[in-house]
């Protein structure tokens, strides 16, 4: 009776149209992430990469008051919060902080200001909530295309990163001396970490983003000598992570009747408690 | 703007402000930017469990705010810093995505504790604020030195005496208590911005360690005045202006620097 239980929400979760778009966003997001965020936590980039997400808010808000696809906006500004960062850059790590803490402060005084003027100039009360903390199941169908494409986009040019990007992770002064142009690919990668986050702000939320960008790659980090064996569990356990956290927010509809959980929390949790899974076996990571 | 409903706004907002501006100051000298954006973020939870709970909202932020300490500290121990930190961060704001999803809270209240409120707080809460506040600073005070040789010098640090797990550890405290009472004022996005800029500033200014103490904490009460100032009069909400104003802050710190060198 359980198992049959279990099928019959398992149908009506394939069939439905909204959880079909969040499969596939999802699922773009949670890869793209997976993999950049292998080479942002290799890079010691974490700040940064939630900085970038953070900051894509603002994008996010300001779309929503242009009437432009949400996509478009967190990325406008995750980008211009790269340029920020890269233009004001600095190369001693605390000076670098410094530099992403002061960026990321203006950004989400942007973010507060447009979500102000989103709630005061048009009917969207939910605004702060869905830019901050995800829609997983209320992104627009026609998003389906340009997100996926965009997940395409980051995936190659990852690939063509690949090796003189972790050659500066782990080796800058190589790297140099191999004839690797270290900013424009360090500039390069943080292109690419911006549209990871934009995607996955999209989905679970700009403040949640950095779950699916730095969880996964911490954990295939930990497990895997090789990067690249790393980036496929990263991968794995990404997908694994959006997707399951999808299906347990379809489901819990039936928990607590009229309100369901966030899908946000329970992606949150299966990655950290990966995370700390992944921590038992004793190797640091 | 002085009006007597806004006096409890001036008041807090000057405790806030000026024990910020002190621990601030060594959030800038640690380099400890990324923990002091992660702390508040995951206190802000704390006020949706409080709701729920119908206790006191001081007491849940502060109850979050040492489950973040010991989450920063507890995954630090087994893994980088950073990821630490990133983790400890969206493992509460997820659980504060399921609390505020069962309490029902309108989308204001959410707004209001993210980016702030210039009418955050009620006369009630000036008491203790002002007690946490102070503790606050006093721990500042009374670890003063080894604060500022364990940010200089780690190992001359370790030489004398000092641990740098327990310091750290002190320090994390320190953040979590002065940026908690901070928050239903300037938000928990922009908390450490009131930190960090101000503090940043004065790190460029001068080099004299009490001075720059000193203009971290003057800068830091002259952006909360400005920031509650322009919030009344714009009605644009306060994070913005603590936002903005800890960018202009450091820009004009690192325009000077650069003009004397």
């Amino acid at each position: 009776m359980v198992l049959s239980d279990f099928l019959s929400v398992l149908a009506g979760f394939w069939q439905n149209g909204p959880v079909q778009v969040a499969l596939a966003v999802g699922g773009g997001a949670a890869l793209v992430s997976a993999v950049v965020g292998v080479f942002t936590v290799l890079r010691g980039q974490a700040f940064a990469g939630h900085a970038l997400a953070d900051v894509s808010s603002a994008g996010g808000s300001a779309s929503l008051l242009l009437g432009l696809r949400p996509l478009v906006g967190f990325f406008a500004m995750a980008a211009l919060a790269a340029g920020g960062m890269e233009a004001l850059g600095a190369r001693a790590v605390r000076e670098r902080d410094l530099v992403t803490g002061i960026v990321l402060g203006a950004g989400l005084g942007l973010t507060a200001l447009f979500l102000y003027f989103d709630m005061t100039s048009t009917a969207t009360t939910g605004a702060a909530v869905s830019v901050m903390f995800g829609s997983m199941f209320a992104l627009a169908p026609g998003t389906v295309t340009l997100a996926l494409g965009v997940a395409a986009l980051a995936l190659a040019a990852s690939a063509a990163l690949y090796r003189p990007l972790l050659l500066i992770a782990l080796d800058p002064d190589l790297a140099t001396i191999r004839g690797v142009r270290v900013r424009a690919v360090g500039f390069a990668h943080v292109v690419v970490l911006a549209m990871a986050v934009s995607l996955s702000a999209m989905t679970i939320g700009a403040i949640l983003s950095t779950a699916l960008l730095i969880g996964p790659a911490a954990c295939g980090l930990r497990l895997a000598r090789r990067t690249g064996t790393a980036i496929a569990i990263a991968a794995g356990l990404g997908l694994l992570a959006t997707w399951g956290g999808i299906f347990l927010a379809y489901d819990s509809f039936y928990w607590t009747p009229g309100h369901g959980w966030p899908v946000s929390f329970f992606v949150v949790a299966i990655i950290v408690g990966a995370y700390a899974l992944t921590g038992l076996r004793g190797r640091a990571g | 703007m002085f009006s007597s409903f806004m006096l409890n706004s001036w008041i807090v907002a000057t405790i806030v402000a000026a024990t910020a501006g002190l621990v601030g100051f060594f959030v800038v000298i640690r380099g400890a930017s990324f923990a002091a954006h992660a702390l508040p973020l995951s206190a802000f939870p704390g006020a949706a469990a409080a709701a729920l709970l119908g206790v006191n909202e001081i007491a849940g932020l502060v109850g979050f705010a040492a489950l973040g300490v010991l989450g920063i500290n507890g995954f630090s121990r087994r893994g980088r810093p950073e990821v630490a930190t990133a983790l400890t961060l969206v493992l509460l704001l997820g659980v504060g995505t399921l609390l505020l999803s069962q309490s029902r809270d309108d989308a204001q209240l959410v707004y209001g504790l993210l980016f702030g409120q210039v009418l955050g707080v009620s006369r009630a809460e000036i008491v203790p604020i002002a007690a946490l506040s102070a503790a606050a600073s006093l721990a500042t005070l009374m670890l003063l030195r080894p604060l500022l040789l364990s940010a200089v010098s780690p190992e001359l640090a370790q030489a004398r005496g000092v641990a740098p797990g327990r310091i750290d550890i002190a320090f994390l405290v320190i953040m979590a208590l002065a940026e908690t009472i901070a928050l239903p004022v300037v938000g928990a996005l922009l908390v450490f911005s009131l930190m960090v800029g101000p503090a940043s500033a004065a790190r460029n200014l001068t080099d004299r360690p009490w001075l720059g103490l000193a203009l971290s904490v003057g800068l830091s009460v002259v952006t909360a005045w400005l920031a509650i100032a322009l919030a009344y009069q714009t009605n644009w909400p306060i994070g913005f202006f603590v936002g903005g104003l800890g960018a202009l802050a450091y820009a004009v710190g690192r325009a000077v620097r650069g003009a004397k060198s």
